[in-house]
């Protein structure tokens, strides 16, 4: 009789699950499999087990877009979450004005990568952006922002963070919310400054929206590619070619699904073993502190 | 000296007046009690003593020192809020040591202050936790020791039973009283609760309708209530009030109820107001039922039973409803016609303007 109950109840989740096995668990273990073949697409692969493993271990390009990788995501996420911080702190407040420019600061956030990167060439473009524009005014030469190694991943990093401003700000805003006011009263008759109301109220309160903001913004920023390709198309000579781009164009470019596969698959695993960790250390420091 | 004083306050919120011209004045260490329905004011008056509001005028004096330009942490003025508001990511210890700290008071002052006030409170076991693995009663306490550790010259409670259950309400109550005999300060509470107001204070202060009602002793207040406000917020159930009509003759005013019947009130009558509509307020206790000689006759609408005393809810026969009490063990039913026999000693009258006029003071 139970068996029984089991299966009809099966089919009110059966619509759900017929989807998310088809557009989600088989595209992932396809893509397994896929990495341990050698496949273009065109043709039947063949089954190579670890080689594209081995292959990318002594690729130095993939080596350099892990390394941009890690660069650009800790360019973005520490500026990132202390600028939205900022501005929830400066406009959780009621009033027009403040709902205005919340309004404003999250409308970044709705625009396509292909809007975004084409207003940042605008603004970063050293004879006519303006960035060049301000340093030439003041009397200084521009900055080649997409064209000199060292600061293409900055004007990346800047990019992003202008793009993706406005949904860790209303996380934080919602947080703020979330304080009684009350608790701020009863700073306030126990003479708490503002700076040590900041530290000692606001910040313990919004621990776990900040921990939040940046295990997301660094699991979203190690994925970050539309920028980089659209920007500078990884140049220069790769300077900020990022994994996804890399697994972009084995994939696309050069066809090898496998190769692009493995790593995928690889970026997959330094993800989920990065957010493992900060939710780990996170986690632990919590069960510390009580 | 007087402890606080405040002196013509005024407070709008948006347009809408919520105090109006409010002039109180505390002895020191006297505990006073706000009471009065929600809307009545007290809460902001409350908060303006605190700081967390600003009046729109007037001045607020904390012993000889005028307190309402200075910010909240330097009134020498704590406060227990509603709902506590404990910081929750800190222990009892730093809850209480918070505004010590802030005040840089020395470190081994800060310890011996805060052991001391756990001991009072008896929740030195609990220092080391945080307020969300304490119980509703024990964050209380915690919340009264955050105030006690400041050694402030006032102390503000805002509503500090409302938020628990019955029992532990009783209890805190009689330990408050206690607490009140240990601190050597001021104590204003607020609250809606007015059997609260009627154990805990030394004076009421009654607010509505923007202003005091009436300030005094909690006796005071119920058996010479000074208005029709008063008297029917003070007292449960509510006082009954009769439209009467004022009789010739004698020192003592003598009034007509509607039904014909005749009260002898020992209310002067040369006080009263002159060819005035007046009511007769009578509480519960001074209208028995069968016992003695029945003044008017009323039919039963409501018995209720609280245990030591039954309360009877009738009307007369010209229709108005009346209040009367008797013994635990009545026998009356409703539908029932009884007697009534209202004591003239101890009734009330009010003129038009609701001015309670009461027997001379013995």
């Amino acid at each position: 009789m139970t068996t029984e109950r089991d299966w009809r109840g099966l089919l009110f989740v059966a619509p759900f699950l017929a989807l998310y096995l088809l557009i989600l668990v088989f595209p992932l273990l396809r893509g397994l499999w896929l990495s341990l073949n050698q496949v273009d697409l065109f043709g039947a692969g063949h089954f190579v087990g670890f080689g594209n493993y081995a292959r990318l271990l002594h690729d130095p390009v993939f080596g350099t877009s892990l390394v941009n990788t890690f660069e650009v995501t800790l360019m973005i996420v520490p500026p990132l979450t202390i600028i939205s911080l900022l501005l929830a702190l400066a406009l959780n407040r009621a009033g027009k004005g403040a709902a205005v420019l919340r309004g404003i600061f999250f409308a970044s956030a709705v625009l396509s990568v292909t809007i975004v990167t084409l207003i940042w060439r605008f603004m970063l473009a050293p004879d006519a952006g303006l960035l060049g524009e301000i340093s030439k005014a003041l009397g200084r030469e521009p900055l080649p922002f997409l064209s000199d190694p060292h600061l293409v991943l900055p004007a990346l990093a800047i990019t992003t963070i202008w793009w993706s401003v406005g949904f860790p700000m209303l996380l934080f805003l919602a947080g703020l919310q979330q304080i009684p006011q009350d608790m701020y009263e009863a700073a306030a008759l126990d003479n708490s400054s503002g700076w040590t109301t900041f530290w000692r109220i606001t910040v313990p309160a919004l621990r776990r929206t900040l921990i939040l903001v940046v295990m997301l913004q660094t699991a979203a920023q190690l994925q970050l590619f539309g920028q980089s390709q659209l920007l500078t198309a990884g140049g220069p000579s790769g300077a900020s070619r990022t994994a996804v781009l890399f697994l972009f164009e084995s994939a696309f470019g050069r066809w090898e699904l496998g190769y692009a596969s493995a790593a995928a698959e690889v970026l997959f695993l330094i993800i989920l073993a990065v957010t493992l960790t900060q939710y780990w250390a996170t986690s632990r420091n919590e069960g510390h502190g009580r | 000296m007087a402890s606080l004083e405040l002196k013509g306050v005024r407070k709008a919120f948006a347009g809408t007046p919520i105090l109006d011209d409010v002039s109180l004045s505390l002895e020191s260490r006297e505990f006073i009690a706000f009471l009065g329905p929600s809307g009545s004011g007290k809460s902001t008056l409350l908060r303006i003593i605190a700081g967390l509001e600003t009046a729109d005028a007037g001045e607020v004096w904390l012993e000889g020192r005028r307190i309402d330009t200075l910010p909240s942490g330097k009134r020498d003025i704590a406060m227990v809020f509603q709902a506590y508001a404990l910081y929750p990511h800190m222990s009892t210890r730093e809850n209480m040591a918070f505004g010590l700290r802030n005040a840089k008071v020395p470190r081994d002052e800060i310890e011996r202050r805060v052991a001391d006030a756990a001991a009072v409170l008896e929740i030195t076991p609990l220092l080391d936790r945080k307020p969300a693995e304490m119980s509703g009663g024990q964050r209380q306490r915690v919340a009264i020791g955050r105030a006690l550790v400041k050694h402030p010259k006032l102390f503000l409670l805002d509503e500090p039973l409302s938020n628990l259950d019955a029992a532990l309400r009783l209890r805190t109550r009689v330990e408050l009283a206690q607490l009140k005999q240990k601190v050597e300060a001021s104590v204003i509470m607020v609250t809606h609760d007015q059997a609260e107001a009627m154990t805990l204070a030394d004076r009421i202060v009654v607010m509505n309708d923007r202003r005091i009602q009436q300030v005094g002793a909690p006796m005071e207040i119920y058996s010479r209530p000074g208005n029709v406000f008063v008297a029917q917020f003070v007292g449960s159930p509510a006082m009954t009030l009769l439209p009467v009509k004022l009789a010739e003759g004698a020192t003592d005013a003598t009034v007509y109820l509607g039904d014909g019947a005749t009260v002898a009130t020992r209310v002067a009558r040369g006080g009263l107001p002159v060819a005035a509509d007046l009511r007769l307020g009578l509480r519960p206790e001074a209208v028995r039922v069968g016992g003695g000689v029945a003044t008017t006759k009323a039919k039963v609408e409501l018995v209720e039973r609280l245990g030591e005393r039954t309360l009877i809810y009738a009307r007369l026969a010209d229709g108005t409803a009346i209040t009367a009490e008797d013994d635990a063990y009545s026998r009356v039913a409703i539908g029932d016609e009884v007697g009534l026999a209202i004591d003239g000693s101890a009734a009330h009258l009010f003129g038009p303007d609701g001015t309670g006029y009461h027997r001379a003071a013995a």
